[in-house]
């Protein structure tokens, strides 16, 4: 079975104003259902790529088509809508910092217009699942930076979306804690998401050897095999043991 | 449509931190509203001002006598009562102008040796011919100059006219500057919130959804600011109005404000509001579409 593709880049290039391109030539497209690491030294552009990859961020040139769609220049009141398709952990947290880690959690679901019974019972889980369920009403000042980091994780990922994206998830936690994060991404991608995450942990990308690496330098994408353009056409989650 | 704007459940609310009705958008609202008011109140009062002088001169002529000739004044009398049309016809108390005269000559008024014309005021019916009177009247004192109250009072009426435009100008300009202390808060607001529009924005939150929650707070700040103006101009209104009813009962006006005019002023503070809302609506789109 040939998995269609829910990413596609075509001679992607980005800069900044003026400033040179921090991405060119990028070229790939990423299976519906993958688990993708992206690798790189730090201003590969790693954050760049992730940033076109949630909509934070219009290349310059070429083309990127999101979900069936081609979104590079698609006007900006149809964006929302496929945002809210993706789950982001950024590498700063990125939570509001007068709301509670429950509505930090919630906010997605708010967002999406979920009925608060519904979001009531799905943040509570989620909180359990990530250890701060007595965490719940604690706002993210008092939190540390692991627990700050889950919260991150929680938002991202409790719409349970088509793709998820995470910079460095696991740069604030324990190896427990990373292990078990790991595990929830690859609970996620097993219902469906396509999950990219960016890092420099080399124990993370070896702990699951099922996922396709994508490599940075200087912008532009190691592709020694060829596989990030023609992406493989075997089922994934067929294939695991 | 207001009520709509200030509503939000619970959890939306809490998305932007709550800092209470100190702001300085409530202090501004609570200012422009005030003085819009009262402006508008001024420009109402003066608008009556110029009515009442109006319908009560449109049929009113005076007869004027030099003091030369103010012996003539029962014939000049006489001869204007004669003519068709004419419903009444007084003539002025010398004693009364020596008392008008004495508000600015003092008791020099009074002096037998300051020549007082003579006066009767003449005033016509509908449809009646002044210009028979003035034939009538000249015929028996040929001295005598034969006016209407309008045309004395014209340039009275003339400042009356400009004063109300003034006012009118005042409070559209007081609106502009509401507008504008509006953008320049909502674009604050934006900013100093920006890190959590941004997330909200990479969540997937609309434009309308962000902008819905800045409105909700410049709405009830402005609210709370019209409100207090409102209070604090019906205070100032009705010290200033019993001053103003003493002097109206002595130019023989009427009540200052109707209905119509109270009901206007109640919708200056409720128009003040709406450009409020609508500006920062407004403001708080443009300022968005600026972002991706």
């Amino acid at each position: 079975m040939q998995l269609s593709a829910i990413v596609q880049f075509e001679s992607v290039g980005l800069r900044y104003g003026t400033g040179a391109e921090v991405l060119r030539d990028l070229d790939f497209s990423l299976s519906k259902g993958g688990f993708y690491f992206l690798t790189g030294a730090s201003g590969a552009g790693k954050t760049s790529l992730l940033k076109l990859l949630y909509l934070a961020q219009r290349p310059t040139r070429g083309r990127i088509r999101l979900f069936d769609r081609d979104l590079s220049d698609a006007e900006r009141e149809s964006l929302p809508h496929f945002r809210r398709r993706i789950g982001v952990v950024f590498q700063d947290f990125r939570l509001i910092r007068h709301l509670s880690a429950f509505d930090n959690v919630a906010l997605p679901l708010r967002i999406a217009g979920r009925d608060e019974a519904e979001i009531g019972s799905a943040v509570r889980e989620m909180l359990d699942w990530v250890g701060l369920g007595d965490r719940a009403g604690a706002r993210p000042a008092t939190l540390s930076g692991g627990e700050q980091q889950r919260v991150a994780i929680a938002r991202a990922v409790i719409t349970q979306p088509d793709l998820l994206v995470a910079d460095e998830p696991t740069g604030n936690v324990d190896a427990d804690m990373a292990r078990r994060l790991l595990h929830l991404f690859d609970g996620l991608n097993g219902l469906g998401t396509t999950v990219v995450v960016a890092t420099h942990d080399l124990g993370l990308i070896a702990s699951n050897p099922r996922a396709d690496i994508l490599r940075l330098d200087s912008g532009a994408l190691v592709d020694p095999t060829g596989l990030l353009r023609n992406p493989p056409r075997m089922d994934r989650r067929e294939a695991r043991p | 449509m207001i009520l709509d704007r200030i509503w939000v459940s619970g959890p939306e609310a809490r998305l932007l931190p709550a800092e209470g009705l100190h702001g300085p958008t409530v202090a501004v609202m609570a200012m422009m509203s005030f003085v819009m008011i009262v402006v508008a109140a001024a420009g109402l009062a003066l608008a009556n001002a110029a009515g009442v002088v109006v319908s009560g001169t449109e049929s009113r002529y005076i007869v004027e006598l030099p003091a030369a000739s103010a012996s003539g004044l029962p014939r000049a009398v006489a001869a204007a009562r004669a003519v068709p049309g004419v419903r009444d016809v007084s003539a002025v108390p010398q004693a009364e102008m020596r008392k008008t005269l004495e508000r600015w000559m003092g008791d020099a008024a009074n002096s037998p040796d300051l020549p007082i014309p003579a006066m009767a005021t003449v005033e016509l019916a509908r449809g009646a011919d002044p210009a028979a009177v003035r034939s009538a009247v000249r015929a028996q004192v040929p001295e005598a100059r034969f006016s209407a109250e309008s045309v004395e009072l014209k340039p009275l009426l003339h400042s009356l006219r400009a004063l109300q435009w003034l006012a009118l100008a005042l409070v559209l300009l007081m609106a502009a500057a509401t507008a504008a202390a509006i953008v320049l808060a909502a674009r604050g607001a934006l900013d100093t919130h920006r890190p959590t529009v941004e997330i909200m924005h990479g969540i997937g939150a609309t434009d309308r959804q962000v902008t819905r929650l800045f409105e909700r707070k410049i709405a009830i700040d402005a609210i709370a600011g019209a409100l207090a103006a409102t209070i604090a101009a019906v205070i100032v209104l009705l010290a200033v109005g019993g001053g103003v009813s003493a002097t109206a009962a002595d130019l023989a006006w009427t009540a200052p404000f109707g209905v119509s005019d109270l009901l206007i002023l109640a919708l200056v503070p409720v128009a003040a509001v709406a450009i409020a809302i609508a500006v920062a609506h407004m403001t708080l789109l443009r300022a968005l579409r600026a972002s991706l």
